[in-house]
């Protein structure tokens, strides 16, 4: 039995600008283990949202890659069931939601693009939906505007949650969130993997977050991994530069976070050797 | 190069005490000094207060941090004191900004226009969408210098404009000073804005969340840069943001602001030290850790939340200053 949910073998996707080849992903091998929390994180341009947009099937990966879900290859042309298998929640969920539809219609076309449910059933059911995400089942009717902005990312979420899918992928879905709005986003996002058993790919610059929901992080720079590793041994010994760039760039609040930024920022200039490091 | 920016708030605050003293007039003038700001809007059936009574002063030279969520009333407390807030029909204000000892209430256009992007200027949020997109970089600061000085010479202008690119670490300042703002990436572009508006030496820079389009590590060093530069202008700042940590990081002094009301003020290293208002210990609360924990566990809005204000006092500096 494979813990693998989904596998990429050589991914890369080249962009043509004028006669310039830029290679946005290159050459990616990667795991996403089932019910896992794998952050990928970088600075931007360094390729994390087209990895998510191959992963989505959006792109269609340069040949010779090849990207598995369950074991099985998806074709460049994704079918109905491989689109509803994955989903993503998007930063800006204003842009993500149409603004003429009411966010129970929103809800309800993705129930009825995939077939799920009874017709009779689902109005219920995105009531259920707005209700699991914590948002009363009653602001099916109101348009995503008469919503604020953790609001509205809560039913990115629930139109997520309501394909059924196991995988989503979470394109810095709290970035443009108030601190206290975020960490309410990020703690129905926790609460939401366990019940459900959900696996998320999980993209974001911000690494105090990755810090507190990722199991796992993959770091890309250039299009390219650069260091992957379990969440607590890549923050305690982050090996590659791009890494401690990363986390020595984090601002911070508290004391204890300051003196270990410092531990890496003396990683970060070569200076560690003599300081030892030890968290 | 070597940042000359040293890290955290403590450090901050003792670069503070020489830098108080409003050394070019010799008196303590405020750059900034707003007193009892209200706002109201008025709507079809009600009018809504936005602002219940602000208070707050930028001394010369200081670093000062306005920290709020969105909806708490800090973007527009600086188009306030660019006076444009007053140009909204329907925007009822009441109290007193003063300027650099002078009231900005009823000024004329015209003395706007030698104020705003002069002795007062302003770095928005997102870069890319703030700069003209069919001016070049060049062009762009010769009308900005245009507004100190309507005379100045295009050649002027782009001397100038190469000399406080090269401030803000731009390498090539006059490929810069042709390209167009979408040749240039995010974090250029950011740095361009930053050097556009120290332009004309002004007394006063508003920030409004500058960086937070851009990455952490591009918006790092755009904090480094934009502290190098007020610092050796003699800027004085008032920084608006939702961000902790950036603040932490920028300023010598923060004012925290909810639902219109300043909650908590003090030195920045104080206030991070020890929240007082219950706002300000919920918001801190709730911000994740690099060094782990979990998700912090957020709590509703509380009455509490509307306590009266927390004052900390004045750290001791050598000079002495508020």
């Amino acid at each position: 039995m494979t813990d693998r949910l989904l596998e990429l073998r050589s991914v890369s996707r080249t962009f043509h600008l004028g006669t310039r080849q830029v290679r946005a992903v290159n050459a990616v091998t990667a795991d996403v283990r089932r019910g896992e929390c794998l952050a990928v994180v970088g600075e931007s341009g360094s390729g994390k949202s087209t990895l998510a947009n191959l992963i989505l099937g959006v792109l269609p990966p340069d040949p010779g890659g090849e990207i598995r879900l369950e074991g099985e290859i998806l074709p460049h042309r994704r079918q109905r069931r491989h689109r509803q298998a994955i989903q993503l929640v998007q930063q800006n969920p204003l842009s993500s939601l149409n603004p003429k539809r009411s966010i129970g219609a929103s809800i309800r076309l993705a129930l009825d693009v995939h077939g799920i449910g009874d017709r009779q059933d689902r109005p219920a059911r995105v009531g259920a939906l707005l209700e699991e995400v914590g948002l009363p089942a009653d602001f099916a009717t109101r348009p995503p505007a008469a919503l604020s902005g953790g609001q509205r990312q809560r039913v990115a979420i629930a139109r997520a949650l309501a394909c059924e899918s196991g995988l989503v992928v979470l394109d810095e879905p709290t970035s443009a969130l108030d601190v206290r709005v975020q960490s309410r986003v990020l703690a129905l996002l926790a609460q939401l993997r366990a019940q459900r058993g959900l696996t998320y790919v999980f993209i974001t610059h911000d690494l105090s977050v990755v810090r507190n929901i990722a199991d796992r992080i993959l770091v890309i720079e250039a299009g390219r991994v650069v260091e992957v590793g379990d969440t607590v041994n890549l923050f305690e010994s982050p090996r590659h530069p791009c890494t401690r760039r990363l986390i020595s760039a984090v601002p911070v609040i508290g004391a204890e976070e300051v003196a270990f930024r410092e531990r890496v920022r003396g990683l970060a200039e070569g200076l560690q050797e003599a300081a030892g490091g030890t968290g | 190069m070597t940042p000359d920016v040293t890290d955290g708030a403590v450090t901050g605050m003792a670069g503070t005490g020489d830098r108080n003293g409003a050394r070019e007039t010799g008196k303590s003038i405020d750059t900034l000094a707003i007193r009892d700001l209200r706002l109201r809007f008025r709507g079809y059936t009600e009018t809504t207060t936005v602002l219940h009574g602000i208070s707050m002063r930028v001394a010369p030279e200081q670093r000062v941090a306005l920290v709020g969520e969105s909806g708490s009333g800090k973007t527009v407390i600086a188009r306030a004191i660019l006076g444009l807030l007053q140009l909204l029909p329907g925007a009822i204000v009441n109290g007193d900004i003063d300027f650099e000892g002078q009231d900005l209430t009823g000024l004329t256009t015209r003395a706007w226009r030698r104020l705003r992007g002069v002795r007062m200027s302003m770095i928005f949020q997102d870069p890319t969408s703030s700069l003209n997109p069919v001016f070049t970089i060049g062009e762009q600061f010769h009308e900005v210098h245009r507004r100190a000085d309507p005379a100045i010479r295009r050649s002027v202008s782009g001397d100038r404009a190469a000399a406080i690119l090269e401030e803000v670490s731009i390498t090539e300042p006059d490929r810069v000073l042709e390209s167009y703002p979408f040749q240039l990436s995010g974090g250029m572009n950011q740095r361009v804005m930053i050097a556009m508006a120290m332009a004309n030496e002004p007394a006063l820079l508003i920030a409004d969340e500058p960086g937070t389009a851009l990455d952490v590590t591009v918006q790092d060093q755009t904090l480094r840069l934009m502290r190098r530069l007020v610092d050796s202008h003699r800027t004085s700042v008032l920084f608006i943001s939702h961000n902790l940590g950036v603040v932490r990081e920028f300023a010598d002094r923060v004012y925290v602001i909810y639902q219109g009301r300043i909650v908590e003020e003090g030195p920045s290293a104080a206030i991070f030290r020890d929240p007082r208002h219950a706002y300000t210990q919920a918001l801190m609360a709730a911000a994740p850790r690099i060094t782990g924990g979990g998700i912090p566990d957020v709590s509703e809005d509380e009455p509490a939340f509307l306590a009266p204000r927390e004052v900390h006092p004045p750290e001791p500096t050598p000079t002495g200053d508020g």
